[in-house]
């Protein structure tokens, strides 16, 4: 075969596993920046004031559109690096989707007109919540409807469009939500003060056992979904992970909540957090691996070969750096609490 | 239930239609931000120079539109990221291989570039004095510049594909990456694209100073100084785009022949001298140009330079391969008249200022704001021009469309596209009309843009556009 002789056209293990976990990496950096923004309008219920409203999205207006650049290399990194995976996600989670991608523009454009009307503000406000918490339980759905399993024929989808929805899908859904939630109130208690940091902290503490009450179900559920899952959580060498898991969620748990309630912890219950959702990542890393799309596709399967992920793997190891570096550099521009009443001196 | 509506249609033609229409909607933000980018790039540069606070002014003024272009674009965007799978789960997965990684370096090199520094060039300039403010609007205009390159060259190559091998699984796998980005029509289509953005976004900076000089604004400095700037870009690039637009179109003669049949309308192969028709109804059914009017050997003198000049016409094609004739055929001469509109007014304005009557001229006005969004049009014509007279293919010659949908049903796929038009209409509807509002004021000696005010110390409260924009909208809001 003349594509056999070409040297760069098979699949090499490591690249693909590299590609795999450089996704997983931006997922997860993805997941942290816009959860904390989603999570600010999921919480928009609690903050009724004008005054207040304006202070939450203050905090994350100039960099809101940067986190959800990372949804976006998402999307775009699993096209380059497993076109497959992409080709058969797509259809499979098609509704989610197009959920997720309505619901982020109404809550994108809500930072913008939301400033340029006054008739119109309720309603601009309603989209940026309900934009937030759809998107956020779109995102939830599909984590789920990924996890319990895809049909695939071939190179294609083969279930029907119904598929993702199911109860567990519907508990990965609002642990999202919750998750999203408990991030948005630990950024708040980081960038404001008074009145505002103190309901967030109250807020933390809710969402914050919502949260884990839901990754423990979420945890309890998952082995029962699939027999892979079973034997890669309860049959060693999986068990060594499976033992210690539960007591390093649970201390972490333990520490945000008390973190919450003391009152100069202004930072600690945000990074506490985001190692609550870095643990979660791995526990889904271990659910999956070495699949790409449970239960059949694996990583290798859908990699494209050497001479494709290669040109951009090296990119990627220079850029995403790079744009790490601007990206923190962005934040410090903005460092700092957001005081609410400076400007109507 | 109202989706089922949907069961007698073909999914391949709902989601190309739900792919033509989310791409569209994206399209015209970013044809727009591309050119206003560069141009308050420009404007922020004159001021830091000239120490004029003209530019200054006109800065703050562009860059409230800027925002919410921008934000549109975005949201817009993100769809598009997603929309390759949803509809085209085929495609992605055989083309993705050579067309995933240079999205891949789209996001990584331009959409986090402009990410990462839209929040400084929009509220950043306290924050992080004038010349990183500088570096911060630089680095958003080359960044939108840039993720332009990166697309157009994905899109040229479904249109000239070079580069890669046919894998024993139907994948296209890369060989040669040079020759991939650097396909034969990249080089045309980037600079006709690239200068079409900016002259889009001078005929809108161009509009919107017309309509304030019409309403009487001569003596505010800032109206006058977007206004001839405006018309000095138009006076270069609309007979770049035209002339750029010819190379382009031989390059399409030479690699896609059978799109410029189509485009000119010629079923028909003249051996001895191809005309050029103006007018013309299509009809694919009986292959033949109904009621045309047409100029003879003009066709073959402008492709060929040469009168006598054999053409091939569509009869040389088989009817399965040949793109709907009247959709490319129409959107060509939407695009060339308009272009050609765009230098007769290019040279108005010339004659105008040689003759010291820019800002008197009425007739020069009026032209203006009916051409401001003419930009925006041409822009979408020519982008349907090209990709309908690629068809029946996505990857030119070798991938069809009808080998490249995603294995949807019909109902899923047109209740979301049902969706998507509802909630565009009614968000991007919201979004122009704010446009509109901020462009209905004329730029004032006060200013506001969405930074702080440079009183007192920098403080992180000035970082937004809040309480001073919220405040102008309540007066505006109660002036209406």
């Amino acid at each position: 075969m003349e594509s056999a002789a070409l040297s760069g056209m098979e699949i090499v293990p490591w690249l693909a596993y590299a590609w795999a976990g450089l996704l997983a990496i931006a997922v997860y950096i993805y997941v942290v920046l816009d959860g904390f923004d989603l999570g600010l309008g999921i919480l928009y219920p609690f903050f009724p004031e004008k005054r207040d409203r304006d202070l939450l999205m203050n905090t994350v207006a100039p960099v809101w559109d940067g986190n959800e650049t990372w949804l976006v290399l998402g999307g775009g990194g699993l096209l380059a690096a497993f076109p497959m995976a992409y080709a058969i996600l797509m259809p499979a989670l098609y509704m989610p989707i197009i959920f997720m991608l309505l619901a982020l523009v109404f809550r994108g454009v809500a930072f913008e007109f939301r400033w340029r009307t006054k008739r119109w503000l309720k309603y601009w406000d309603a989209a940026f919540i309900g934009g937030s918490i759809v998107a956020a339980f779109s995102q939830g759905i599909a984590l789920g409807a990924l996890l319990q399993g895809v049909v695939v024929d071939g190179r294609s989808y083969a279930g029907g469009w119904w598929d993702w929805l199911t109860p567990f899908s519907v508990l990965c859904g609002v642990a999202v939500v919750a998750g999203y939630a408990l991030l948005g109130a630990t950024w708040l208690i980081m960038k404001t003060d008074g009145d505002v940091q103190s309901r967030a902290r109250k807020l933390g503490v809710i969402f914050g056992l919502a949260t884990i009450g839901f990754i423990g179900a979420v945890s309890l559920a998952t082995p029962f979904l699939d027999v892979d899952y079973y034997s890669r959580w309860f049959q060693t060498p999986g068990l060594f992970v499976t033992i210690p898991m539960p007591i390093i969620i649970g201390a972490i748990s333990i520490t945000m909540l008390a973190s919450l309630r003391t009152h100069n912890h202004e930072y600690r219950p945000f990074i506490l957090s985001l190692l609550l959702f870095a643990m979660c990542f791995v526990g889904l890393g271990i659910s999956m691996f070495p699949n790409i799309i449970p239960p059949d596709v694996s990583i290798l399967d859908a990699a494209t070969p050497f001479r494709s992920q290669i040109f951009m793997f090296v990119g990627a190891c220079v850029l995403i750096p790079l744009i790490l570096g601007y990206t923190a550099f962005a934040y410090w521009v903005f460092r700092g609490k957001v005081d609410p009443d400076e400007g109507y001196h | 239930m109202l989706i089922m509506m949907f069961e007698g249609f073909d999914a391949i033609i709902l989601a190309r239609i739900q792919f033509a229409f989310t791409v569209a909607f994206h399209f015209i933000f970013p044809a727009f931000t591309i050119g206003l980018a560069s141009y308050l790039a420009v404007l922020n540069g004159l001021y830091m120079w000239k120490k004029d606070e003209t530019y200054l002014r006109l800065f703050k003024f562009w860059i409230k539109i800027f925002a919410v272009t921008f934000a549109m674009g975005v949201v817009s965007g993100i769809t598009m990221a997603y929309q390759f799978g949803t509809n085209w789960s085929v495609f992605s997965d055989r083309a993705g291989p050579v067309i995933g990684p240079l999205m891949a370096y789209e996001v990584l090199t331009a959409f986090f570039l402009e990410a990462g520094f839209l929040g400084i060039m929009l509220f950043g300039r306290d924050r992080v004095g004038p010349k990183l403010h500088m570096f911060a609007c630089l680095m958003v205009a080359f960044g939108t510049a840039l993720s332009a390159t990166w697309i157009l060259s994905v899109n040229s190559w479904m249109h000239t594909p070079q580069g890669h091998i046919i894998g024993e699984n139907g994948q296209f796998l890369p060989v040669n990456w040079l020759e991939i980005i650097f396909n034969p029509s990249f080089p045309y289509r980037l600079s006709h694209t690239l200068t079409a953005s900016y002259l889009t976004t001078a005929f809108i900076v161009g509009g919107v100073g017309a309509w304030h000089l019409l309403k009487g604004r001569k003596d505010n400095p800032g109206v006058k100084t977007m206004f001839s700037m405006a018309m000095w870009m138009i006076a270069f690039t609309a007979p770049l785009q035209i002339f750029l637009g010819d190379l382009h179109g031989l390059n399409t003669l030479e690699h896609q022949p059978v799109k410029v049949m189509a485009m000119e309308g010629h079923y028909e192969s003249h051996p001895d001298g191809a005309p050029l028709c103006l007018f013309g109804i299509p009809d694919d059914g009986a292959q033949e140009l109904k009621h045309a009017v047409c100029i003879p050997k003009v066709s073959s003198l402008i492709l060929k330079h040469d009168l006598n000049a054999p053409m091939d016409g569509l009869d040389t094609i088989p009817d399965e391969d040949q793109p709907p004739v009247a959709i490319v055929f129409w959107s060509f001469r939407i695009m060339v008249g308009i272009g050609f509109i765009m230098l007769g007014v290019a040279l108005l304005g010339l004659w105008t200022r040689f003759r010291g009557k820019l800002y008197d001229s009425k007739l020069l006005h009026r032209a203006m704001l009916i051409m401001g969004p003419s930009g925006l049009v041409a822009v979408l014509a020519g982008w349907i021009t090209t990709e309908v007279g690629r068809q029946p293919y996505t990857v030119h010659g070798l991938m069809r469309t009808s080998e490249s949908a995603s294995p949807l049903d019909a109902p899923a796929v047109g209740a979301s596209l049902l969706a998507f038009i509802v909630v565009y209409f009614f968000v991007f509807g919201a979004g122009v009309f704010y446009i509109l509002r901020l462009m209905k004021k004329p730029p004032q000696a006060d200013e506001q843009g969405l930074s702080s005010s440079s009183e007192g110390p920098i403080r992180t409260s000035g970082i937004t556009p809040a309480q001073q924009v919220q405040r102008q909208t309540e007066m505006d809001e109660v002036k209406e």
